[in-house]
C-alpha cells in the first residue's frame, strides 16, 4: 500500500534520512522506533506528503506522491488520518468543530448527522459531552484523544500516529493504546505509529522498524525485535544509555 | 559587504516571488469557488468592526490637524474658504487611503501574521493539510477578500470623518465661513479624487492581507519566529503602502486624468 524507496532528507547541512527503504502492506500495523531527534517524525511526514524528500520516492498505491503538488496531494490525503505529537488542534475552534473539520465542506450531510457522528466518535475516545469546550480547556491526554477523534471520524484507510503516548501518564497512555487497537480492528485501517514507548510498540505493532543512524537498521515482528541480540537493538529496547564522564 | 548586499537582494527577490506565487494561488482558489463564507464574514467583522476605534481617531484627528494647518497658511493670503477644499482633496486621494492602510497594517496585518505564524509553529497548518484542506483556501483567501472589501469601506469612513472634523474645527473654532467653504469643497473635489482613494484602499487591503499571510505561513520556529514575523509583517506592509502610493498616484493620474 505504501512504499518508501531510497528516501533522503537533509535540513541544511544536517542529514536526517539516508537511503530509507521499506514498504507497508494494506491493513498492516507498523511501529517506527528510534531515538529522539532521529528523524521518525520527519519520515512520518514524508508518508503523507507534508515534507518533500531531497531524493527518493513515496508510493501510495503505486502513485508517487513526491511528484505531486499541494493541490494534487489533497486528493491522496483524504485517505489518511494523522494524529500529531501535540495534537495540533485548531485553538480557535471548539472540540466539536475540530472533530467535524473534515465535514466542513460536505454538503451531503446534515448538521444533525454531523453532530451525531461527532458525539459517537467522542464517545469512542471517552470524551463524551466535551463538544463545546475549547482546546485550551483540555489536558494533554484529552487533547490527544480529540486529535485522534478528528483523525478517525471520516474513517481513513491509513492512520499515522506521531508519538501518541509521549508525555502522558501510564493510564492515559494505556487508554490511547487500547484506542489504537480498537481503531485498527474496527476500521481495518493501515497504521503507522512513531513512538519510543516500548510497551506501546509491542502492543500495537505487527511489525517494528528501528530507525538508527538515519537508516532503517532493523525490521521484524515485535517478538523478533524484542528477542533480538543485536547490541544496537538491545540498547534501545532495554533503554541503556552510553556511560558519560561523571560531571559532578 | 558586496556579498551581504547580494544576499539581501536575493532574499528580497525570493520573498517577492513567493508573495506573487501566494497571490496566484489565492486567485486560483477564488476561481475554484473554495471560499468559506462563514470565515469571510468573521474576517470582515474582525477587520471592519474591530478597527472602528482606530479609524475614528485617525480619521477625525488627521482631518482636524490638516484643517487647522491649512487654515493657518491660507489665512495669511486671505484664502480661508479654500481650507475645506484642500482637506477634502487630500483626505480623498492621499491621507484617507494611506493612513487607513497604515493603521490596518498595524492592527490587522500584525494579527494575521501572529495567528497564522502560531498555527504554523504548533503544526496546525500541517494538520489542515492532513485534513485535505489547502491552507490558502482556508486561511489566505477569506483574509484577502475581507481586506479587499473592508479597507475601501474604512477609507470612506476615515475620509468622511476627516472632512467632518475639519469642518467643525474650521467653522466653529477658527471662524471660516461655512457656506463658501462647503461650496469650494464641492467645487474642487472631483469624483476622480474619491475614486482614486477607493482604488488605492482596495489595493492596500490586498497588500496588508497578502504580506501578513505570507509572513505567517513562512515564519521561523518558536515564539521568536512568530514575533519576528509579526514585526516584519507590519514593517513590510507599511513600506509597501508608502511605495505603492507614489506609483499609484502617478498611474491613476494618467488613467483618470488631472487628479
Amino acid at each position: 500500500m505504501i512504499e518508501v524507496r531510497h528516501l533522503n532528507k537533509s535540513f541544511g547541512s544536517n542529514r536526517i534520512l539516508e537511503d530509507v527503504n521499506f514498504s507497508i502492506a494494506k491493513g498492516e500495523s507498523i511501529v517506527i522506533i528510534g531515538r529522539s531527534g532521529g528523524g521518525k517524525s520527519v519520515l512520518l511526514k514524508h508518508l503523507i506528503g507534508l515534507l518533500k524528500p531531497d531524493s527518493g520516492q513515496v508510493l501510495v498505491d503505486q502513485e508517487d506522491i513526491t511528484a505531486m503538488n499541494e493541490r494534487e496531494l489533497l486528493r491522496v490525503r483524504r485517505r489518511f488520518g494523522m494524529l500529531f505529537q501535540n495534537a495540533a488542534l485548531f485553538d480557535s475552534l471548539t472540540v466539536a468543530e475540530n472533530v467535524a473539520f473534515a465535514f466542513r465542506r460536505n454538503r451531503e450531510m446534515s448538521r444533525k448527522e454531523i453532530e451525531e457522528k461527532v458525539a459517537d466518535v467522542l464517545d469512542l475516545v471517552d470524551l463524551p459531552g466535551t463538544q463545546n469546550k475549547k482546546p485550551a480547556e483540555l489536558s494533554g491526554g484529552m487533547r490527544k484523544r480529540v486529535g485522534l477523534a478528528r483523525a478517525i471520524i471520516y474513517r481513513p484507510e491509513i492512520l499515522l500516529y506521531d508519538e501518541p503516548t509521549t508525555g502522558l501518564d501510564p493510564i492515559v497512555a494505556d487508554s490511547i493504546d487500547q484506542l489504537m487497537l480498537r481503531i485498527r480492528d474496527r476500521l481495518k485501517a493501515t497504521s503507522v505509529v512513531v513512538t519510543h514507548d516500548m510497551r506501546s510498540a509491542r502492543r500495537v505493532g505487527q511489525r517494528i522498524l528501528l530507525l538508527h543512524n538515519r537508516r532503517i537498521y532493523a525490521s521484524g515482528t515485535p517478538d523478533e525485535i524484542f528477542g533480538s541480540t543485536d547490541p544496537v537493538v538491545r540498547k534501545f529496547i532495554d533503554g541503556v544509555s552510553d556511560q558519560k564522564e561523571d560531571f559532578f | 559587504m558586496n556579498l551581504l548586499a547580494r544576499s539581501w537582494i536575493a532574499d528580497s527577490l525570493e520573498g517577492l516571488g513567493r508573495i506573487a506565487l501566494l497571490a496566484k494561488e489565492a486567485v486560483g482558489s477564488l476561481f475554484r469557488w473554495k471560499v468559506a463564507w462563514s470565515d469571510l464574514i468573521y474576517q470582515i467583522y474582525f477587520m471592519g468592526v474591530k478597527s472602528q476605534s482606530v479609524i475614528l481617531i485617525t480619521g477625525a484627528f488627521t482631518g482636524m490637524v490638516l484643517g487647522a494647518q491649512t487654515y493657518f497658511q491660507f489665512h495669511k493670503v486671505r484664502m480661508d474658504t479654500a481650507t475645506l477644499a484642500v482637506v477634502s482633496v487630500s483626505m480623498c486621494s492621499e491621507l484617507g487611503p494611506v493612513l487607513t492602510g497604515l493603521m490596518v497594517a498595524g492592527r490587522v496585518g500584525a494579527a494575521i501574521a501572529a495567528e497564522i505564524g502560531t498555527m504554523r509553529v504548533t503544526e496546525q497548518i500541517d494538520a489542515l493539510r492532513t485534513l485535505a484542506t489547502h491552507p490558502v483556501d482556508y486561511l489566505v483567501v477569506p483574509r484577502l477578500l475581507a481586506a479587499h472589501i473592508v479597507l475601501p469601506l474604512l477609507t470612506v469612513e476615515a475620509i468622511c470623518l476627516g472632512i467632518g472634523a475639519a469642518y467643525v474645527v474650521g467653522v466653529f473654532l477658527l471662524g471660516i465661513d461655512a457656506t463658501y467653504s462647503w461650496y469650494n469643497m464641492l467645487k474642487y473635489t472631483d469624483v476622480a479624487d474619491v475614486a482614486v482613494g477607493i482604488i488605492k484602499a482596495f489595493i492596500y487591503g490586498g497588500l496588508v492581507a497578502l504580506i501578513g499571510c505570507y509572513k505567517g505561513l513562512h515564519c521561523g520556529e518558536g515564539a521568536e519566529g512568530v514575533g519576528r514575523a509579526t514585526t516584519e509583517s507590519v514593517v513590510a506592509s507599511s513600506i509597501s503602502i508608502l511605495i505603492a502610493n507614489f506609483f499609484l498616484t502617478m498611474l491613476l493620474n494618467e488613467l483618470l486624468g488631472g487628479v
